[in-house]
């Protein structure tokens, strides 16, 4: 028995859904960063198992997938500094007590 | 180079990436959670593997497994005061949930009518050779540029993230 490229989506979507409730619902700052990073895996592997079953000789998407995670490092070694500055500016990292901005 | 993966790795490497997923949204300890992170980042790595990216599959394991997970256990316990910290309330909400819910459905239906086009397999599966040679010939450009963001990126943390003295 095989799979197709139709499950390999079906997971991608089932991770990045999961990364996306917890994105929303967390209030640390921390586990926030740790979902979007979660989202990112899953797109891609959408993207990687997109490139092995329509493109496999030229590697399309194998090339994005690698930016995409150039990206989402650049992406996380920032967030994660900035709530260290956050964290030394406010003594927390809860999402809901960040309110200064708030009317 | 077969036109589609064998289901049993599949399964064992799905149910490890989705299992290790909900546990790292529904555990209380945020450092339980980096960990449980780290499992899915390595359960997605033996993915690529099946889809035939080694090279990935290696970049994966050294970029999150290595570096991410550190970055954000570090992080972690920098902003924790006491180990009682790491407890935290659950956090779960229902219009969090019905949204996720939704983006899932309509991700769902798309992937129900999608049909794959026929693709004439290469005979060889294309390996780390020929991922490098494209990767310095055709995409040399975003290549560079990738560098200058992730220096860009480094120098930004460092500013960011640096003491108070300047």
């Amino acid at each position: 028995m095989t799979v197709g490229p139709t499950a390999f989506m079906a997971l991608a979507g089932v991770l990045f859904c999961i990364g996306l409730f917890g994105a929303l619902t967390k209030k640390s700052a921390v586990m926030v960063l740790m979902s979007l990073e979660l989202m990112t895996n899953a797109v891609n592997l959408n993207l990687v198992a997109i490139s092995r079953f329509m493109t496999p000789a030229s590697m399309a998407g194998q090339f994005a997938a690698a930016f995409n995670i150039v990206v989402a490092a650049a992406e996380i070694g920032l967030g994660l500094a900035l709530v260290l500055a956050l964290y030394r500016l406010r003594k927390t990292v809860e999402l809901d007590r960040i309110d200064r901005l708030k009317g | 180079m077969p036109d589609s993966v064998a289901v049993v790795p599949f399964v064992i490497l799905a149910a490890l990436a989705v299992g290790g997923g909900a546990m790292m949204v529904l555990t209380r300890n945020v450092v339980h959670a980096a960990f449980w992170l780290l499992e899915v980042m390595m359960a997605v790595a033996g993915l690529f593997m099946l889809l035939s990216a080694g090279f990935l599959a290696l970049i994966q394991m050294m970029v999150y497994a290595g570096a991410v997970s550190v970055l954000v256990l570090f992080t972690v316990m920098l902003t924790l005061r006491r180990r009682e910290d790491a407890e935290r309330s659950l956090d779960l909400s229902w219009s969090a949930g019905l949204i996720a819910l939704g983006v899932f459905v309509a991700v769902g239906a798309a992937i129900a009518s999608f049909v794959p086009p026929a693709v004439v397999a290469p005979a060889v599966t294309p390996g780390v050779a020929e991922f490098g040679r494209a990767l310095f010939t055709e995409r040399a450009l975003p290549f560079e540029i990738a560098s200058v963001v992730l220096l860009i990126a480094l120098v930004g943390a460092v500013w960011w993230a640096g003491g108070d003295d300047r």
